[in-house]
Order: structure tokens, then C-alpha cells, then sequence
């Protein structure tokens, strides 16, 4: 089936006083129709750049540099759109329309003058073509659907007056407002409690089933993905080392990175007194992209002459795509 | 025998406010907490945030003066006192602070770091002080040659080895570990949570282990205690504690953590928690957790459970018999 | 106040802008100040305000010997007369035309011409009026002047009584920037203290100290400098009435730097790296002057330099007002207030040359206080 939204070899670099750093690298990825793409890795992997290069919200010194962004339209066969290539005014509809984003912190995306209602009035209005009344009652509809108690009053306040599992929920209802077909949630419950968290994934799914959109949720948390999502893509300084199905990824990964990445959360109910398995070494400095496979220095199958020369290039092993010098030599 | 034993702690911050500071109130982040580490054990203390978990180690290491109850170290009472008679007792207890960015003086060299509190300590000459860093910097697995360089060139791992090492150079009995790895990424995690561990293993440490991650903790605790709003409101043996709670906040915060496999998806029952934790400034009356939970009756709305022994545990709950609550503890590979 | 910092998992907290940790390839053995420079060099005109304010503070330190006169030597016969170029030729070397005046009838102005017979022969290091280099040390060697003693020679002209202007500007130089410098060390050594004990006391005393800051802060300026400048005794010395006026001003001054030091303290003695200090068993002393001061003495040392041209803009205006510093006492602002007069200005407009030079060394060091700001704080 078409994919919703398909990543081709993004390259988003930060050009610094110091050089630059290839923030991401060559990410290709796509989001299916309706589902769930967890985008899981590190920090400095990349995967916040990835999301906000998407609706091309990076800022200088960051800049795109290359790739192809498509969005597919309902339409089987249509051409789809290449948000690199758009026009700003077209990529400005796109933009709630079309694809929707939530933030880690919503106190930096939601204005603090304005009224959580007015905010998502706003929105509704600049792609809709609905009465302001209309736009209220919407805005009061989303904020209840996204369980904030007591939404016709709620609706009026200011996002300070909100806790922080509220406003990420007003936030999501913001997002929502003018149902889009792809939520790009950028670690929206890294902030949260667990218990809150928990209230916050819940929501998402049930949004999605109501809705119908795809959601891209980037997190560091392993535990969070294998709960939301139905494809994972696992990324390593800049670059998508591993895409497929969450339950293939997170219970028999393929890249060594990923193999050590879950080995070494524990697990809540399996109580080990034995010592963790721990990733080698440190994510190495922006500036020092180890040479062929990144992950070689870091890496237990490292291969002397070959991981640290050859770069990898995806194949299929079974229903992954995985970038990884150990498979795909006999497939090909 | 316990190492540590508070009794009663309290740590009330009051709220300024209005023209020229008027006091408004008190925000009750301890509230009586008694509390007891056995000596080369690791107690995790678990909690949300606001639970009052991470200033109650504070007040344990002595970073704020409590404001009423006792902390007993090794038979001396810490909490009454002055900064002076402290000064051996800040050898002894030490603490690992959550983030390895801002817990480190940019201007300042590991060594300086490191040898800080030795030097305060009076321990020995100059290259006494300079070997024992070296040796320090080698047991947490960084090179001795690092001594002179400063910390913004270091990963946050790698610091948080440099903070380990700080904290242990006063050769202490007990760690409070702050979230000691909640700062760091998933693959760094484990060496730090190894690192600690052999560390207990080589010189007998004692560990207050506070974090809100229930998976950590389970891992690396030989008890739990649960804080909700500056009060203890279980606490047992880790093996128990997540096999069967006694409390529905255990039981809630246990059933929330999202687990990294996805074959258990939709398998474990979640508890839905109504709204977020209380402010406390404002902590409601009875039991303080009963606006969220499930099971409560009327008389959790009016009358404060104590913490009560049930079966060799403690609970603050008056329905703590008569629950069956959930626990997380499917298979224990524990030998 | 809540001391609470239960973050939750913020592994992310360090994610993302490469900014941060840009400053970790190669120089993890580098002090502080050796990265600062790094970050200031990258600073383009912050570079520029350096290299422009070092030649010229250089100047007013040797002002006698690169001023081809003394401040007052006056050729009374040649007020306002205009500037002159210098000329080389085979048969001469380096020289000036001299002035030949004419008296216009009807006005009975003065009007200049350049008068080709007078040839004044120009020199370097030519012998002319004696000055003090350092102290008793004495010399009457100057870096340009006419190589007979005594002549005219005007490069930018001269003032109502004839004497040289750019000579005035060398010396006045001296006095406006050591002005700033001087008045900025006062108001510094005022707002250390009381920001310091403002921020570290906390409390009460923090409370009153705020309290007053603002009332002193809400007094317009201008209207108190005059009033304390006209309550100077008019009989006080130049020297005397220079740091009077000193003194005027940084207390004023120190206001913003008090509460600057005291926002520093606040926000550091909630550091975690400060209370890890406490914890290791260090004293109060060595916190404060171990941890504290290092952190934050870059920042102050950066709003210091952003109140420099302050300063230097503030005696301008008092001595332009004729309420600073007087003649014979020469400054930037002492030569404006020759300017103060239209028609003065219309025929002679290169009395306005030492507005020139306070526009060029303000904005150089507005230039430097923003390099001095950016840099300030190198492990961002």
C-alpha cells in the first residue's frame, strides 16, 4: 500500500563556526496511512531535526540540504507533494491540514497571551472556512474529546492556568482541531509523569481510531514505543539504522545497535540481579562521524576491514529494513 | 542494623508572596517521613515528581536543614546540625546529583572537582590528593589523564562518572543517587547503573536510590518506598512490593510504566488515574491520594491513614487488607 | 521559596541543538578565558571595536607626545582657522602652506586663505612644547610638528582662540575615557558590594536594598547630575572637579550592576554545582569567591564594559552643558561646548570633530560590550 509520507534521504545540517554537523544524514523513512511510525533513538541521533525538517520548522543555523519529503494524497496515483520542493504559501496549508505537530514542551508552542480557545479558533479558521461560532464550538468539542474537564470553561484560560498533562492535551486538541492525516508527536510525554504519561498515550491511540490519522512519535523510550507503535524506525547519528514492524524491531531486532539498545533497558516483572548489558562507549562528538558503518566503534559484530569501510546500505532481512554490513550479503 | 533511620521528617518550604514577601503558606514537599536503610543495602525511593522524593534526600545529605524530625546516621542525629559539626558527616554521606551538566563547575578541572571535598577534609599532602584522584577517575572506568581537563569536553556519561567519582572520594557509607540516570541516554544508562552497582560490591556502599523510574529501581533496589505528596505511602521489599502492592498508588504508578515489549500490549490491565497529582500546598484532606483513586471510600476523604505494618510491610492505606491489588512481578529470574 | 527539581526523564533535555555541545571537539583542556577569546574573535565587529580603541587609548596615555602641541598653546592671531594638508615635495619634504587673514569690512569677520609664499616645514619627532611623560619625566618630543617650534599647524583646525584642535582632542581624550574608566570602577566596586550582599543575605536586607535601587533608579538622570554638578563649589581645582564628577556619576551607575550581581547570586546559589561545593564541606568564603564570583565575573565584566561609553556619554553632556568639567580642564564635552554656538559651527565646523570622536569610541565599545556579552558565558 502507498505509505502516507515518505522520507527520502533527508540531509539537515547545522553549519557551525566549528564545522558542521550533519544533524541528519541521509534519513529515509516512511509513515503508513493510519498507523503508528515510532521514531526511536538517542539524543543528538537526529530524530527532533528529522520531525521539524518534515514542516521544514528548522531554523539557522540549521538548514536542509537535501532530500525528498512526499506527501501522498488520498487519491491512489496522484502525483504526490514534495514539502522540500513547495512553495511556502502551499506548505502553509499543509501545516495543520495535513500534518500537525506536538511538542515536547507545549509552553513553547502555545502563545501564553492568547486563550487556549482563541488559539484553536485560529487555527480552525485559517484553513476552514467556518463562522467564528462554529470555530468555538469546535474548539470546545476537541478540548472535551481530548478530556480536559469541563471544557466550555476551560476553553477561555490561559496555558499557564493549565498543568502540564493538561496543556499537552490542549496542545493535541490544537493539533487536531483541523483533523489532520499525520500527527508528528516530538516526545510529547518526556515532560510527564508516568502516570500522566500513561493518560497521554492512551489518548492518542483513541484519537487515532476515532480520527483515522497516522501518528509519528518520536521518543528515547523504548517502553513507550513498543506500546503505541506499529512500525518503529531506530536511528543512530543522523541516519535510520533500522525500520519494521514494532513487534519484529523491539522483540527480535536486527541491527546490532537496537539488539544492544532494548537489551539494556531493564524490564519491569523480570527481576535480574545480574549486571545490564551496556552499549560500549559514548554517542562520539557531532564533528566525528566514525568512518563507514557509524556505529562500528561502538558495535560487538564490528568486522576489522569492512564495518569501518563500507557503508552500509538498507536491506531486507525477513520484514526489516536494517543497515547493517552483517545481513544481506547472500540476499544479493 | 539501620545505617540511616529518619523519624518524623519534615520539610516544609514556606510560599512568599504579595508586597514585601508576606508568608502565604507552606509547601509540605516532606511531611513526615520515617524512613530506614540497612547498611550495604540500596533503598529506591520512587515517587511522581512533586512527590517531595528528591528534597528528602536533600535533607538526608544535609542540603537543607529540615524542619523538624530526626536523622539518624550510625547513632548521631544530622538533622540539628551546624554547618561546623557536620563537616565529618559531609564525608560519609554524599550525594550523586540527577544532572551531570549543571552539578559540574565548568571552570573548573576534574582534579579540582574531585579532590574538593578531600581537600576540605584535610586528607593529605598535594600528590597524595593528586594520586587519589587518578586512582578515583580509573575506577569509574575514565583515564587518569582527564584530571586536567575541564568538563564541557565530556559526554554526559562520562560525567556523570566525573560526579560518581566526587562522590565517592570521601571514601563514604551512604549515597544518596539522586536520579542518577535520568539525565543520561538509554545505551549510557546501563554502564552508569553497572558501575554503581560494582562499586556497592567492592566497598560495601549503602544507597538511597531515588528515581520515578519503576523499571530502574526494580533493577537495582533491595527495597521500595513509595512517596506520594511529601508522605511515605508503602514500603517493602522489592520482590514484594511489585509482585503485590498494597497501596492502589503502587499499584497505579506500576501498571502505568510502558513495558519494551510489544507482545505484552494489551495484555496488562492499565489503572486509569483520574487527574494529577495534588499540590502540596494544597494537599487534600484524608488520605491525600484519594481524589485519584479507584477504590476509595468516604472515609478516605475525612481521616489520614497512618503507616501501619501489615505482614512484616508498611501501607498507608485503609483499605490495604481488604485489596487485591496488581502487581507487575510475572516471572522472577532471581535465583 | 520552592526548591524542587524533580525533573522527569529529560533525556531529551540535552537532545537536539548541536549548539551545545559545539564547544566539545578539541579544547576540553582550555581554561575559561581561553575560550572566551575563541568566542569573541568570532565576533567580526566586536574585533573591529578592539582595534580601533587600542591605538586610540594608546594616544591618550602618550597624549603629550602624539599631540603636535600642548592643549593650550594658543595662536591668538588665528582663531577658527581651518585645517590644513599636509604637502610633500622634492624640494621641501613634508610641509603646510601657513594662513594669510583678511578682516572682511562689513562684518568684520575673519576670513582665512591659504596663503602658497608661507611654507611651514612639518617633521616626526620634531622638538616643541615640553610635556610630562610619566611623572617628573619630561620630554618636548612630538610624533608630528612643524620643525620650527612655535609655528601654526592645525591638521584639523583650530578653535575661537587658535589653538590646535586635534591636540585637544589627543589631550581631552585622556580625561573621557579614563573618565568612564574610573567612574565604571567605582560603580563597580559600589554594586559588588551591595548586589553581593543584596543577593547573599537575601531576606530583609534584600528587600530594603531593592527597595532603594529603584527609588534612585526612578530619579531622572539628567536634572540630578546637573543639580549635584551645579552644588560643586566653583572654586575646586580641575582635578578636584574630575573626580567629583566621577564620583557623580557612578553613583548612578552602580544601581544596574547591583542588581545584576545580586540576579547572579540569586540564580547561583541554586546551582546544583554550588551546592555540590557546600556538600563536599567547603565553607561560605570559598563558595563565594571559589565557585560564585568565577561564574559569573565574565558577565559582569561584560556589563561593565556596556557601561564605560555610558559614562562616557554622560560627561559629555554635563561638560557640553557647561556643567562637567571647565576650561582650562580639557575633555570631548569641554571642546563641544565650543561648538554650542550656530554660527561658530557654520564657519568652522571642525569644532564638531570631538563629537566625531565620542560617536567613534561609544559605538567601538558598544561593539566590544556585545563581543564581551556573547562571550561571556563560553559553555553555553
Amino acid at each position: 500500500m502507498q505509505p502516507l509520507l515518505e522520507v527520502r534521504e533527508l540531509r539537515t545540517h547545522f553549519e557551525l563556526s566549528d564545522g558542521v554537523v550533519k544533524a541528519v544524514d541521509g534519513v529515509s523513512l516512511s509513515v503508513p496511512r493510519g498507523r503508528t511510525l515510532a521514531v526511536v533513538g538517542e539524543s543528538g541521533c537526529g530524530k527532533s531535526v528529522t520531525a521539524r525538517s518534515i514542516l521544514r520548522l528548522v531554523e539557522k543555523p540549521a538548514r536542509i540540504v537535501g532530500g525528498e519529503i512526499l506527501l501522498y494524497d488520498d487519491a491512489p496515483d496522484t502525483k504526490p507533494l514534495d514539502l522540500l520542493a513547495a512553495k511556502d504559501k502551499r506548505l502553509r496549508q499543509v501545516r495543520w491540514a495535513d500534518i500537525a505537530m506536538v511538542f515536547q514542551e507545549p509552553m513553547a508552542s502555545l502563545s501564553l497571551v492568547h486563550t487556549i480557545g482563541d488559539q484553536i479558533i485560529e487555527a480552525v479558521r485559517l484553513h476552514e472556512n467556518v463562522g467564528k461560532q462554529a470555530a468555538r464550538d469546535r474548539a470546545i468539542e476537541m478540548l472535551d474529546r481530548v478530556g480536559i474537564p469541563d471544557p466550555k470553561r476551560r476553553v477561555d484560560s490561559y496555558p499557564f492556568q493549565l498543568s502540564g498533562g493538561m496543556r499537552q492535551r490542549a496542545m493535541i486538541a490544537m493539533a487536531l482541531s483541523c483533523r489532520p492525516r499525520l500527527l508528528i508527536a516530538d516526545e510529547p510525554t518526556t515532560a510527564l509523569d508516568v502516570t500522566t504519561q500513561a493518560q497521554i498515550l492512551d489518548l492518542l491511540q483513541d484519537l487515532q481510531q476515532e480520527f483515522g490519522m497516522a501518528i509519528m512519535l518520536i521518543t528515547h523510550d523504548l517502553g513507550v514505543a513498543a506500546q503505541v507503535a506499529d512500525e518503529v524506525a531506530v536511528m543512530y547519528l543522523g541516519e535510520v539504522v533500522e525500520q519494521g514492524p514494532a513487534s519484529a524491531v523491539l522483540s527480535n531486532p536486527k541491527h546490532p545497535y537496537t539488539q544492544a539498545l532494548v537489551r539494556s533497558v531493564p524490564r519491569l516483572g523480570l527481576r535480574g540481579k545480574d549486571r545490564l548489558v551496556a552499549v560500549r562507549g559514548t554517542v562520539p562528538p557531532p564533528y566525528e562521524r566514525p568512518t563507514g558503518c557509524r556505529f562500528h566503534p561502538r558495535c560487538d559484530s564490528f568486522m576489522a576491514g569492512k564495518c569501518d569501510v563500507t557503508v552500509p546500505v538498507r536491506v531486507r532481512s525477513d520484514e526489516i529494513d536494517v543497515a547493517c554490513l552483517l545481513y544481506g550479503e547472500e540476499e544479493r | 542494623m539501620s545505617l540511616l533511620e529518619t523519624k518524623g521528617l519534615t520539610m516544609h518550604f514556606p510560599l512568599h508572596g504579595g508586597f514585601l514577601g508576606r508568608n502565604r503558606g507552606f509547601v509540605k514537599a516532606v511531611d513526615g517521613v520515617d524512613l530506614s536503610i540497612k547498611a550495604g543495602r540500596t533503598l529506591g525511593l520512587v515517587g511522581e515528581s512533586g512527590c517531595g522524593k528528591t528534597t528528602l534526600g536533600r535533607c538526608i545529605v544535609r542540603a537543607y536543614e529540615p524542619t523538624s524530625g530526626s536523622i539518624m546516621f550510625d547513632g548521631v542525629d544530622l538533622a540539628p546540625l551546624s554547618e561546623k559539626q557536620l563537616k565529618p558527616y559531609r564525608a560519609q554521606v554524599r550525594l550523586i546529583f540527577q544532572d551531570p551538566h549543571s552539578s559540574l563547575d565548568p571552570r573548573t578541572t576534574l582534579r579540582d572537582i574531585i579532590a574538593e571535598p578531600l581537600r576540605v577534609q584535610e586528607s593529605g599532602s598535594r600528590d597524595e590528593i593528586d594520586d587519589k584522584v587518578a586512582s578515583l577517575l580509573r575506577r569509574v572506568g575514565l583515564r587518569a589523564e582527564y584530571a586536567h581537563r575541564y568538563p564541557h569536553a565530556f559526554s554526559g556519561g562520562e560525567r556523570q562518572r566525573v560526579v560518581i567519582a566526587r562522590a565517592l572520594a570521601t571514601e563514604p557509607r551512604l549515597v544518596v543517587a539522586d536520579e542518577a540516570v535520568s539525565a543520561l541516554d538509554v545505551s549510557v544508562r546501563a554502564q552508569i547503573l553497572n558501575l554503581l552497582r560494582d562499586l556497592q560490591e567492592e566497598s560495601g556502599l549503602t544507597y538511597l536510590f531515588v528515581s520515578h523510574d519503576l523499571g530502574i529501581v526494580e533493577h537495582v533496589a533491595d527495597d521500595v518506598a513509595v512517596m506520594y505528596v511529601g508522605k511515605l505511602v508503602e514500603s517493602a521489599s522489592t520482590e514484594e512490593l511489585y509482585s503485590k502492592p498494597l497501596h492502589p498508588y503502587t499499584e497505579a504508578l506500576l501498571s502505568a510504566v510502558p513495558d519494551p515489549d510489544p507482545a505484552s500490549r494489551g495484555q496488562r490491565e492499565r489503572i486509569k488515574l483520574l487527574g494529577e497529582i495534588a499540590d502540596p500546598s494544597r494537599v487534600p484532606a484524608g488520605c491525600p491520594f484519594h481524589p485519584r483513586c479507584g477504590y476509595a471510600e468516604a472515609r478516605c476523604a475525612s481521616e489520614v491513614p497512618q503507616l501501619r505494618e501489615i505482614g512484616g510491610r508498611k501501607v498507608a492505606c485503609h483499605l490495604a487488607e481488604q485489596l487485591d491489588l496488581m502487581g507487575v512481578l510475572t516471572a522472577t529470574t532471581a535465583p | 521559596m520552592v526548591q524542587q527539581t524533580e525533573a522527569i526523564a529529560p533525556d531529551t533535555q540535552h537532545e537536539a541543538p548541536p549548539e551545545v555541545v559545539k564547544s566539545l571537539r578539541d579544547h576540553g583542556a582550555l581554561p575559561q578565558w581561553r575560550l572566551m577569546w575563541r568566542q569573541f574573535r568570532r565576533h567580526r565587529l566586536a574585533l573591529i571595536g578592539l582595534i580601533v580603541l587600542i591605538p586610540i587609548y594608546f594616544m591618550a596615555v602618550f597624549a603629550g607626545f602624539f599631540a603636535p602641541s600642548s592643549a593650550d598653546t594658543a595662536h591668538t592671531a588665528l582663531p577658527y582657522a581651518p585645517p590644513q594638508r599636509v604637502h610633500i615635495s622634492a624640494e621641501h619634504g613634508m610641509f603646510v602652506y601657513g594662513y594669510s587673514s583678511t578682516r572682511n569690512q562689513e562684518t568684520f569677520e575673519q576670513t582665512f586663505t591659504v596663503d602658497k609664499s608661507k611654507i611651514v616645514d612639518v617633521g616626526w619627532f620634531v622638538r616643541g612644547d615640553e610635556y610630562s611623560v610619566v611623572g617628573p619625566i619630561k620630554s618636548n618630543i612630538h610624533l608630528i610638528g612643524p620643525t620650527k617650534a612655535g609655528e601654526a599647524f592645525f591638521l584639523v583646525g583650530a578653535d575661537q582662540s587658535g589653538r590646535d584642535l586635534l591636540s585637544r582632542l589627543i589631550h581631552g581624550a585622556r580625561v573621557s575615557l579614563s573618565i568612564g574608566l574610573v567612574g565604571v570602577f567605582a560603580s563597580f566596586l559600589l554594586g559588588m558590594l551591595i548586589g553581593g550582599i543584596s543577593g547573599y543575605v537575601g531576606g530583609r536586607v534584600d528587600n530594603i536594598i531593592q527597595r532603594i535601587i529603584e527609588f534612585i533608579m526612578s530619579v531622572p538622570t539628567l536634572p540630578l547630575w546637573m543639580a549635584l554638578s551645579a552644588a560643586l563649589p566653583g572654586s575646586w581645582g580641575p582635578l578636584t572637579r574630575y573626580f567629583a564628577i566621577t564620583v557623580i556619576l557612578s553613583l548612578i551607575g552602580w544601581t544596574g550592576l547591583a542588581r545584576d550581581v545580586r540576579g547572579r547570586f540569586l540564580s547561583l546559589r541554586e546551582e546544583d554545582f554550588v551546592m555540590a561545593a557546600r556538600l563536599d564541606g567547603v565553607g561560605r568564603t570559598g563558595i563565594i569567591f571559589g565557585h560564585m564570583v568565577p561564574s559569573f565575573a565574565s558577565h559582569i565584566i561584560a556589563s561593565i564594559s556596556m557601561a564605560v561609553p555610558r559614562m562616557i556619554l554622560a560627561e559629555t553632556s554635563l561638560s557640553f552643558l557647561g556643567l562637567g568639567l571647565q576650561p582650562p580642564a580639557v575633555s570631548w564635552g569641554v571642546l563641544l561646548e565650543g561648538a554650542q554656538n550656530i554660527r561658530a559651527v557654520a564657519t568652522a565646523p571642525w569644532l564638531l570633530t570631538p563629537g566625531l570622536a565620542v560617536v567613534v569610541v561609544v559605538l567601538a565599545m558598544n561593539f566590544v560590550g556585545d563581543g564581551l556579552r556573547d562571550a561571556a558565558d563560553p559553555y553555553k
